[in-house]
């Protein structure tokens, strides 16, 4: 059965650049690499040294804490480096790709197989880690069991991708095993969250899922926000999601017995001269991507979209998460009087300049500040972003006096860093909201393990 | 601009650290932000801003105060040339009108921001931007003949016991300028209330018409003289007495509409503060014992700081209540305390600033229950699944 849920609140960032639907067909670059830092909380162990032949899905290094979790190379080759940042923090694990050889794990019919046949073949080659949860926005727990699975079917963050697009040109029979393998792991459901636009045939008669449709703003396509209205997280509960391309590769893993992290990736931003999607894998080296692509040189190159994405270098590498690449300007000048000038320009949910009056205008954004960091003053504006029954304001000051029962009462269980992106973007007084609702939930995982 | 860039960046290093001048680098520093908005790019999080930080809030709220301040100057000009009798033309009433509110703003402004820029340099912040407002605010608030002395005093208390004792702008619980008015309403009542002090050069009553009463409509209604009080009209446009900038309710509520439109001001707590006020002034006349409790409730809304307090005062969002439902409880216990104050307390005409006050303390008590039933909620959620 479906239900329909309208949000109300939020915000569509009326920002230029988004991908155009045409497909690039294979984008095999040289370097791969998986990178630590993708998996907050995670302290990794290397199995492999520089040198070390792979295949795709070979383990590369796993989480000290909890061993069972692998993490896998996404091609079969050589590793080429492993970088480190301060005190020897590994930053990345970069691949030189070689050939194509995979692991083989071996064909499974999603029927035929229990739970724990499903979490252990998952953890074997590497998959795991596509699985989260909430509470903590961090890699699922494989000793519990969800109270039900999500997965989201649109993208409604800034330079959205257009997942009915993606959907139609992956295989459909993988998806649908993907979708079985997700029902085995909970006694609930399996969620699956489309958009009232949806159109995707595949997306639409999913089988084995209840399918929920949503109509509002960002962020209305994130899966904590859907989780929110559809099966809320209480104090002990747990919930696990998995991003849509991943339930291809969970799929795959099943039916052909490897692991063959395949996403298509959409280049987008003001900066891409022609904005496209590709076809690629996970961790892969933007280099041969965006060549020739981009105007200018001040730029800022993004794995994820402009609101929760991380910073890369222009031959970084794609984060393990992320299925799009954004460059747009970088901010570093001065402006003259920026803050009384009418600012035609210049994009505000507030209403304070002249550019409101230029309704559906894309804008340009670029990497400035527009001000300096201050105390919170001004009151309601996160509550019109953040489609939630949570009070923002109150969550992150009860964060920031490190509150561990106030932070429960108030619904940290609920929240991730990307909820409250569009709160970090509207915050008058510049604060890094996001930065601080990761030390909350970080400081949860501590205090409750 | 670019070549008053390079200068800026030639002279920059003065007031770094180890420079000759760098005990005044929050000065600078702040004088910098003001002409060019940092190069700071984002370094965390959301790689792109909203175009509007904390000096764009407070220019818009400045802005908004525009109309009440141009107004101000012309009814001081007004008022005093009436008091003496004198007709004179428009540009002479405005240029009295500027010249005797000048003292008052550059007093406000030039010891307000050097509080904020002193503590800003010990606390090695930046200077906040709320002083800014504050400042303006402050001269529209208080009656024009104020000495400045007075005004020095009840500024100074009001920055560094009112808000920079809790850690500056964003921390304070009460509203700054009210906390000055207050100070000086309590140290020197005198200068604070009573008919003479509204109207420029009345205290020293030299050239006076004779029999020419200053006194506010407030004042008229508490010795119930409702027949001498001005017309609602008069009263709405505010061609009366009082102080600066609380005159004219038309002027104040083309304020409110530029901060209602830009979102920048709630107009959650506006309409409940008038909602309030209104409702409380009904209610008395339900119990008309006397003329003034029989007033109109209309009245209550154009005369003396009811509007001004409603629109620029309770909107301040540092110290009202935070959350969306505490905005319409917060305005219209205030628009209900202020009217209680004004009709039922001989010992005070106007009740619009104690009822602000009275409230900024309150609203976290507001928010508690406001933000516990959202925790109860959250609670039944857990249990009923």
């Amino acid at each position: 059965m479906s239900k329909q849920i309208k949000l109300k609140k939020g915000l569509n960032i009326r920002i230029l650049g988004k991908a155009d639907k045409i497909l690039i067909p294979e984008e095999r670059p040289g370097r791969y690499a998986i990178k630590p830092v993708d998996f907050p909380g995670l302290v990794p162990k290397l199995c492999i040294k520089p040198g070390d032949p792979v295949k795709a899905g070979s383990s590369l290094f796993f989480d000290k804490y909890r061993p069972e979790i692998k993490y896998a190379s996404p091609v079969s080759g050589v590793v080429h480096d492993v970088v480190r940042g301060e005190r020897r923090k590994i930053l990345e694990v970069v691949i030189e790709a070689k050939g194509d050889d995979f692991e083989q794990f071996g064909k499974a019919d999603p029927t035929g197989v229990d739970r724990d046949g499903v979490k252990e073949k998952l953890l074997q080659s590497g998959l795991w880690p596509a699985i989260r949860q909430r509470p903590y926005h961090i890699v699922a727990d494989m000793t519990e069991t969800p109270k039900a699975v999500f997965v989201s079917g649109f993208d409604t963050s800034p330079h959205g991708l257009d997942l009915d697009f993606i959907i139609d040109h992956l295989p459909v029979k993988h998806f649908n095993t993907g979708l079985a393998i997700l029902g085995k792991l909970t006694d609930g459901s399996v969620h699956l969250s489309l958009s009232k636009n949806t159109t995707s045939p595949v997306l639409k008669s999913s089988k084995g899922v209840e399918i929920h449709t949503f109509s509002g703003p960002h962020p209305a396509g994130n899966v904590g926000i859907q989780i929110h209205h559809i099966d809320p997280v209480n104090k002990g509960e747990a919930v696990w999601y998995v991003n849509l391309q991943d339930v291809v590769a969970i799929g795959r893993l099943f039916n052909d017995g490897i692991y063959s992290p395949e996403k298509i990736i959409a280049l987008s931003g003001s900066e891409v001269r022609k904005p496209r999607y590709y076809r690629t894998r996970t961790g892969a080296c933007i280099t041969s991507i965006v060549r020739d692509n981009i105007n200018g040189t001040n730029n800022r190159y993004i794995s994820g979209n402009v609101l929760t994405g991380q910073k890369i270098a222009s031959d970084g590498f794609l984060g393990y998460y992320d299925s799009s690449i954004c460059v747009i300007p970088e901010g570093n000048y001065h402006e003259f009087f920026g803050w009384i000038s009418p600012g035609f320009k210049k994009y505000s949910y507030s209403r304070s300049f002249v550019s409101w009056m230029l309704p559906g205008k894309q804008f340009k954004f670029d990497t400035n500040l527009h001000g300096g960091q201050r105390a919170f003053v001004v009151t309601g504006e996160y509550e019109r972003v953040l489609p939630m029954d949570i009070y923002p304001m109150q969550l992150l000051k009860a964060i920031l006096v490190e509150d561990i029962d106030l932070m429960e009462k108030l619904g940290i269980y609920e929240i991730a860093e990307e909820d409250f992106a569009l709160c970090e973007f509207i915050c008058s007084s510049k604060i890094e909201i996001q930065s601080i609702v990761r030390k909350g939930l970080d400081l949860m995982v501590k205090e409750m393990s | 601009m670019k070549s008053l860039r390079k200068q800026v960046d030639k002279i920059k290093p003065h007031f770094e650290k180890g420079g000759r001048l760098y005990m005044f680098h929050s000065f600078f520093d702040a004088v910098e932000a003001l002409v060019f908005v940092p190069d700071t790019v984002t370094q965390k999080g959301s790689h792109i801003r909203d175009g509007a930080d904390m000096k764009r809030v407070m220019i818009v709220v400045w802005i908004a105060l525009i109309p009440a301040l141009l107004f101000g100057i012309y009814n001081i000009g007004l008022q005093h040339y009436l008091s003496i009798g004198e007709e004179v033309g428009f540009r002479q009433l405005i240029w009295f009108g500027f010249l005797k509110l000048l003292p008052l703003l550059v007093v406000s402004y030039v010891v307000g921001l050097g509080i904020e820029i002193i503590f800003a340099q010990i606390r090695h912040h930046e200077v906040n931007e709320g002083y800014f407002v504050t400042g303006l605010l402050i001269p529209l608030i208080v009656p024009i003949d104020v000495p400045l002395w007075q005004l020095v005093i009840a500024i100074v208390f009001a920055v560094i016991i009112g808000k920079e004792v809790f850690g500056g702008t964003g921390m304070n619980i009460l509203n700054p300028a009210l906390t000055a008015r207050a100070f000086l309403f309590f140290s020197y009542p005198g200068w604070m209330s009573g008919d003479s002090v509204w109207i420029e050069g009345l205290v020293n009553g030299e050239g006076i018409v004779d029999g020419f009463s200053g006194a506010t409509p407030l004042a008229q209604a508490a010795a119930h003289e409702i027949d001498s009080m001005p017309s609602v009209m008069g009263m709405f446009i505010g061609t009366i007495p009082g102080s600066v900038g609380e005159t004219s309710t038309l002027a104040i509520l083309i304020g409110a509409a530029i901060l209602i439109f830009t979102g920048i001001g709630s107009w959650k707590i506006i309409v409940s503060v008038f909602l309030g006020g209104y409702g409380m002034g009904l209610l008395l006349n339900a119990f008309p014992v006397n003329p003034y409790l029989a007033l109109p409730a209309h009245y209550h809304l154009v005369m003396g700081g009811f509007a001004f307090g409603a629109v620029f005062m309770a909107t301040d969002p540092v110290t009202g209540t935070q959350t969306e439902t505490g905005k319409w409880i917060y305005g219209l216990l205030i628009g209900i305390l202020a009217i209680l104050i004004r009709v039922l307390n001989p010992a005070f005409p106007e009740g619009m600033m104690l009822a602000i006050l009275f409230m900024n303390v309150f609203a976290p008590l507001i928010d508690h229950y406001i933000v516990e039933a959202n925790i109860r909620r959250r609670l039944k959620r857990a249990k009923s699944s």
